[in-house]
């Protein structure tokens, strides 16, 4: 097996996400005893510290066109590296990049595509990877029947492995079209972390009453290191930014920790958030629905928790 | 402008998760179908407020489905589509959808080709992609905004810690999610209307699947929750600490 892997960055680093998805590669590559290479789009640092991930090798396309990502012009050039690696398993994340490229990607090879992928493919008879369905309440084991495979692996879903080791990194010669796509401009969101790739998220609901409470679960966040996210009717009624609702029809996390305060735990609101590795509610209904899906609980009063929470959480952290 | 939308029907989001036949198919007894989310409020509302800030626009919309999808494409039209497309196949995985849909869309001419986000039960978010790759046409995915000056697109769409504001030129696909546009709900004279709007059916062309789902399963049980007393907050901390170790 020949394992592929493409590596995403921003600002002129790679993102976590891509760490991932190097990890996940080189333990497919080397299930069969193998190396992965990896290929890249661009010019960020760090690129030889991807042998810290497994990864042997890793080609280099850059060019002007390539700074904004479109779909169209990154799907031919890594056909075109895909083909001369003579790469049979290509793994991407499945963030935003991923989920705009890896489709396109698919079609040009006629390789069929798992995307949300969460573990490593079976290989005994066949070649099937798990994914998460229904939001994350369900998995699917889906069987690849076409030569060459693509993954993209969910955002926290694989530990990034960390060793010695050093890449090769090799200027690939590509066809790189003009893109039709232009960037016209960029915002950051307010977040010092953001959502999709923190590992810990602090939230709140409507519990919290209204936006002018939500000072001390900024506190909580920055102490922990958080990024913040909320529940659909607090972004609906504008208390909070859009880009931090998360759930069936927002945002859908997999943090280490998720800290869930005054939210009741709605199905649709569960659907984003049930894949995160440990979930805290503080909630002061004793029958809210979030603690049956949660592994801890405290029944509460946000307004008194929380400030003893955050207190708690600076001693640990040794902060004052 | 000719604007043709992807609709899929899903389980109702608070549909219960069980598989039948030896867990290789969804259970379907009891469950209520929905338009997906993402296709409705977002991809197919915001068509319609293309089409009434331009009334020369049509939309068309397009299923791959048996029968069954026919109360979802209805529904959708009552909700503002002119005329309805089901392609009459089982849904297989997002290459086939796609190679169905893309036949339809090369002979329909359209500007601009709008789907959700994801179906929220296989959560694929593939099919946009594979559309635009099969027409040969420009993709955003997960937008956020959509606007039309004559021939050109303004789409923000979301990525890693921020947004991202892009410009293309029709011909255009984009996949359509949270923000592009406010839930509707039909009203009766929409209802009435969609009775007699063209619904057409065709044919599939034959296609192939690339994957296929083997098994489905559920993930283990939680063990159950560890309450702590609001006194003891630091119990807490100490658990997510030393046990948990998340901080
Ligand atoms: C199709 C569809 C899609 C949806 N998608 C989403 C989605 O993506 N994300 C989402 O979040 N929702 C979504 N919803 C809405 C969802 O069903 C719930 O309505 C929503 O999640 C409730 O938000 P909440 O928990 O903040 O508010 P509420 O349900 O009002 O709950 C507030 C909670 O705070 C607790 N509380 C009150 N005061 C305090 C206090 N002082 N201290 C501690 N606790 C307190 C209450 O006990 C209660 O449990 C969707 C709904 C539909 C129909
Ligand atoms: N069977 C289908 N018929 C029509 N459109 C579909 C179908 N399945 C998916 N789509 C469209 O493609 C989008 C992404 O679906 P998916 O890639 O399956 O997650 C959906 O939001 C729909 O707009």
């Amino acid at each position: 097996m020949s394992v592929l892997v493409f590596i995403d960055h921003i600002d002129g680093h790679i993102k976590k996400a891509s760490l991932e998805a190097a990890s996940y590669g080189a333990q497919i590559a080397a299930q069969s005893g193998t190396d992965a290479e990896a290929v890249v789009l661009g010019n960020p640092g760090g690129l030889s510290e991807l042998g810290r991930q497994g990864i042997r090798k890793v080609h280099q396309v850059q060019g002007d066109q390539l700074s904004v990502i479109d779909a169209q012009v990154y799907a031919k050039v890594l056909e075109q590296v895909a083909t001369q690696t003579g790469a049979t398993v290509i793994v991407f994340s499945n963030n935003s990049t991923g989920k705009t490229v890896a489709p396109r990607l698919s079609v040009r090879l006629k390789a069929g595509l798992v995307s949300g992928a969460v573990a490593l493919p079976e290989t005994g008879s066949g070649f099937v990877v798990r994914k998460n369905v229904f939001s994350g309440k369900a998995f699917a084991n889906v069987s690849v029947t076409t030569p060459v495979k693509i993954i993209a692996l969910n955002p926290n879903a694989f530990t990034v492995t960390d060793a010695d080791g050093t890449a090769e990194v090799v200027a690939f010669n590509a066809t790189v079209d003009a893109p039709k796509v232009k960037v016209t401009g960029s915002t950051k969101t307010s977040g010092k972390v953001a959502l999709t790739e923190a590992d810990v998220v602090v939230s709140a609901g409507r519990g919290l009453k209204g936006p002018e409470n939500w000072k001390m679960v900024e506190d909580l966040a920055d102490v922990l290191g958080a990024a913040l996210a909320c529940s659909r009717p607090v972004a609906d009624a504008h208390w909070r930014p859009h880009n931090e609702h998360v759930g069936q029809t927002g945002v859908a996390i997999a943090p280490n920790l998720y800290i869930a305060i005054g939210i009741s735990g709605a199905i649709q609101h569960l659907a984003g958030v049930n894949r995160s590795k440990t979930i805290v509610v503080i909630n002061k209904d004793p029958e809210a629905p979030f603690f049956k899906a949660a592994d801890y609980g405290i029944v509460g009063d946000a307004f008194e928790v929380v400030p003893k929470l955050l207190d708690a959480v600076k001693k640990v952290k040794g902060v004052s | 402008m000719k604007i043709l939308v992807c609709i899929s029907k899903t389980p109702d989001t608070t549909a219960k998760i069980a598989f039948a036949d030896n867990n290789t198919k969804f259970a379907e007894a009891g469950v209520q179908w929905i338009i997906n989310p993402y296709d409705e409020w977002y991809a197919l509302v915001r068509a319609i407020e293309l089409k009434e800030a331009d009334a020369g626009s049509s939309i068309h919309l397009v299923t791959v489905g048996g029968a069954d999808a026919e109360p979802i494409i209805r529904k959708a039209l009552a909700l503002g589509g002119d005329e309805a497309i089901r392609i009459n196949a089982d849904p297989a995985d997002p290459y086939q959808v796609a190679s169905q849909i893309a036949d339809i869309a090369k002979a329909g001419g359209y500007d601009l080709v709008l789907t959700g986000k994801e179906t929220i039960d296989y959560n694929n978010g593939s099919v946009g992609g594979m559309l635009a790759e099969l027409l040969d046409m420009p993709y955003v995915a997960l937008a956020t905004s959509l606007q039309i000056a004559g021939t050109t697109a303004t789409v923000k769409r979301e990525i890693e810690g921020g947004e991202e504001t892009l410009e293309a030129s029709l011909p255009l696909v984009v996949s359509c999610q949270k923000g592009m546009a406010e839930a509707r709900i039909p009203n009766m004279r929409g209802i009435m209307a969609a009775r007699t709007k063209p619904l057409k059916v065709v044919e599939p062309a034959a296609t192939e699947a690339l994957t296929q789902v083997a098994a489905f399963g559920l993930p283990p049980a939680k063990a159950g929750v560890k309450l702590v007393s609001p006194d003891n907050v630091e119990e807490l901390v100490r658990m997510l600490h030393e046990e948990a170790r998340v901080i």
